[in-house]
């Protein structure tokens, strides 16, 4: 489904190289971690995936069902299937959560040539959702992100992710910040997502929440780069010994 | 206490490039600037005492309106054109200007709305606006209850039709053109006329005492809740003529009325004058709400064409706790010179102005209010949403002034500017002038630029730029859509996205 070759990028602004050959295949169905230090370049790959502005890509490819993802702008990429839980989701005052998600979904459906959502269609799957991630009418009336805690922040990008039903999810570290709790609606919510045509990369610090979301590959990420590879029990390795032996072993 | 802060911001680097591409990309997306072709009847071009006297006689006006009118005159001709607002224009001329044009078809002023030129008919349908007597669906979420508006439509120089006036004056309400309520209600007119704008008041008000031809009257008797939202719907059509409408709306003491204003105007390569004058009477506890969609053509990319707009509004709450709400949505004309305001007279009168002013490409607005506080416990609040693009200049000019018996009296001021570019500016010049001990003016002032990462999430859930830029820049402006009527909530949004889209993106 996802298919990442020798990816290269820089920092627009200065020389600042952060991805130094990027090479991942995610398969439909599949769920894959990425784990790896702080300032590795995780949220850097998860960004230049989905469009945003400031990077260049000196080298490689990056293709969802074999379309290249990185000349189409981020809104063409999120029409093809391709969504990011953001690590710091971003704050729109003014405008409503519903409004927003509205918005969104309808803009999707318009560029796949589907007709827009009716109000009421609408509503009734949003509320639906929404209560499963025990996110109440009010959240939805407030401004976007304006307010919300961190849980809160998490929850309802799982709840964008939802409704726009995307094949390809990256979630960037939707699980730091959580408490218990707030990670078991938010594993939940993936699970529930979770089918044979659908793929989800997961970036996370912590063997807690590939406890709730079993994945089936674990990446460690360093220094720009995918350095190992393995099983679930890769994870294991990372949570019981940390980082230290694994990239002692690799560089 | 006296302050007189100016504090300018002018961009900063690092500004998406692509926004500012794309919101070039997408000016001159004004959707009204078609005209209608119909035959037209000017009076001779320029200005002197004949073509008061003519429109005055066109209009079929008794003598002391035509002496109002030519003391006016005679007062512009000595008056000097103002300089202090933050707007940069050639010299206007004057005399190379028609005071008045007016379709032939409405030589004989018609009985009824089906007797209106059909052409004329076309046009308001065209620009959306009912001339038929029917209940209009909203057509807003959470809302499908029918409501009526009643419209009195006016076409360059005239008044074409207004609608609902059976019904209302049912209600004792009347609404009608100005031209009419002279002829039909002189001791009404001329008790109020100039009583809240005096002729001297200002260069632009004064011009308009001598030429204005048309417009909208509305009085609302005591007790009287006007059963529906009033509207005028402006529209320019002929070239190279002015547009110089007067209206008068008083509410009586208890009544209630809310008024809806919109314009616009086809697109053309010169500039062209618009100088309305708006009054408003409110006595002992009436309540009138203003709400302006103001959409006149605001030039090309480079600043060619557009309309000047030069207005002078100004409420009278002339009775205790008479309250008055100002509501605008400013995105057209290439130069805003407006300055909606309130005078607080009676006891525990209340004052409020809500504004969003959207200047693109070439445009400029100095826009506020005035907010003049006479009598005791008397609040005001001023909501303000400024938005620059393109080469644009977006100035707020506002007044609070406490006087000596307006103790115990409240301001609050809300002013926001939005920065889209490295080349619009956004200034605020807020006068404060406080008189007495017991009053609190709160000021609060923010300046902010569309934010990229707000931008980058809005598209990375599929949304395109313009749509995202809209929609940032809505939320940006919701407590003064907020503050509209229903009816123009919607078109304001979206109004506010295409000069955002033609105004940001
Ligand atoms: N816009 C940017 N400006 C400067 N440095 C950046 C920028 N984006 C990423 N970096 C740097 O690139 C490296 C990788 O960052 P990031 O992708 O956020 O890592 P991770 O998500 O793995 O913690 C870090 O050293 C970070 O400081
Ligand atoms: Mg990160």
């Amino acid at each position: 489904m996802l298919e990442i070759n020798n990816l290269h990028v820089k920092l627009e602004e200065d020389d600042k190289v952060i991805l130094k050959g990027v090479n991942l295949t995610v398969e439909a169905g599949k769920v894959h971690a990425i784990m790896g230090p702080n300032g590795s370049g995780k949220s850097t790959l998860s960004y230049v995936l989905s469009g945003r502005d400031g990077y260049e890509v000196t080298d490689g490819s990056a293709t969802l069902d074999g379309v290249e993802l990185l000349e189409m702008e981020p809104e063409e990429r999120a029409a093809a299937g391709l969504f990011l839980a953001f690590q710091y989701p971003v704050e729109i005052p003014g405008v409503g959560n519903m409004t927003f998600l509205r918005t969104a979904v309808n803009a999707q459906r318009k560029a796949r040539g589907q007709e827009e959502m009716s109000a009421g269609e609408f509503l009734k799957v949003v509320r639906e959702k929404a209560k499963a991630l025990k996110i109440d009418a009010e959240m939805m009336k407030r401004p976007v992100n304006v307010g919300f805690s961190g849980g809160e922040k998490k929850r309802n990008e799982i709840l964008q992710m939802a409704m726009l039903e995307p094949k390809m999810c990256i979630l960037d570290e939707t699980d730091s910040g959580l408490d218990v709790d707030a990670m078991k609606l938010v594993a939940d919510g993936v699970n529930a997502l979770r089918d044979a045509g659908r793929a989800f990369l997961v970036i996370t610090h912590y063997q807690r929440l590939l406890d709730h979301i079993k994945p089936d590959v674990v990446h460690i990420m360093a220094d720009g780069r995918i350095v190992k590879t393995g099983g679930p029990e890769l994870a294991l390795e990372v949570e019981n010994n940390g980082y230290a032996d694994i990239l002692a072993e690799v560089l | 206490m006296a302050m007189d802060a100016e504090d300018q911001i002018e961009l900063r680097e690092g500004v998406d490039r692509e926004t500012i591409e794309t919101v070039q990309a997408m000016a001159g997306k004004y959707k009204h600037g078609w005209e209608t072709e119909i035959e037209t009847e000017y009076a001779p071009k320029g200005l002197n005492e004949d073509i008061v006297r003519l429109i005055s006689e066109k209009n079929g006006e008794p003598q002391w309106m035509l002496d109002w009118r030519l003391a006016a005159f005679r007062r512009w001709q000595q008056m000097e054109e103002p300089r202090w607002a933050m707007l940069s224009y050639p010299e206007i001329d004057y005399q190379d200007q028609y005071y008045y044009a007016k379709p032939k078809s409405m030589a004989q002023k018609p009985k009824s709305l089906d007797e209106v030129d059909p052409k004329l008919l076309a046009t308001y349908e065209k620009l959306g606006i009912p001339l038929k007597e029917q209940m209009l669906l909203a057509g807003v979420e959470g809302s499908d209850e029918p409501r009526k508006v009643a419209v009195d439509a006016v076409f360059d120089s005239v008044s074409v039709g207004t609608t609902f006036k059976e019904e209302l004056k049912k209600a004792g309400v009347i609404f009608c053109s100005i031209s009419e309520a002279i002829r039909e209600y002189p001791e009404l007119v001329q008790k109020y006329l100039g009583s809240v704008v005096p002729q001297s008041d200002n260069f632009f008000a004064t011009l308009n005492s001598a030429v204005f031809s048309d417009g909208s009257f509305v009085y609302v008797p005591e007790g009287v809740r006007c059963p529906m939202e009033l509207s005028t719907y402006f529209r320019i059509n002929a070239e190279n003529t002015g547009q110089f409408e007067r209206t008068l709306i008083v509410a009586d003491k208890g009544a209630y009325v809310s008024y809806l204003e919109g314009c616009t105007a086809p697109k053309r390569d010169t500039h062209q004058l618009h100088a309305a004058v708006v009054e408003i009477v409110i006595l002992d506890d009436a309540e009138v709400k203003y709400s302006t969609v103001q959409n006149w053509y605001p030039g090309d990319e480079n600043g060619k064409g557009g309309i000047y707009n030069f207005v002078t509004k100004r409420a009278d709450c002339r009775g205790p706790r008479a309250k008055v709400m100002w509501t605008q949505v400013e995105t057209g004309s290439a130069i805003t010179w407006k300055y909606p305001s309130c005078i607080l007279r009676g006891e525990g009168s209340q004052g409020e102005f809500y504004s969003i002013a959207i200047a693109n490409n070439a445009q400029q607005a100095d826009t506020g209010t005035k907010m003049v506080h006479l009598g005791k416990n008397t609040k005001s609040r001023i909501v303000s949403k400024g938005i620059s693009a393109g080469r644009a200049q977006n100035t707020y000019r506002g007044l609070v002034s406490m006087h000596p018996k307006a103790t115990n009296s409240r301001n609050y001021t809300q002013c926001d500017s939005l920065l889209i570019g490295d080349k619009c500016g956004a200034h605020t010049v807020p006068y404060i002038e406080v008189k007495n001990n017991s009053s609190r003016v709160e000021h609060e002032a923010t300046t902010s630029k569309v934010d990229d990462d707000q931008l980058f999430y809005c598209r990375s859930r599929g949304m395109d730029e313009e749509e995202a830029v809209a929609l940032v820049v809505n939320g940006f402006c919701k407590e003064v859509l907020q503050a509209l009527p229903m009816e123009f909530a919607m078109e304001a949004q979206s109004l506010v996205a295409i000069s955002l889209e033609g105004s940001v993106g």
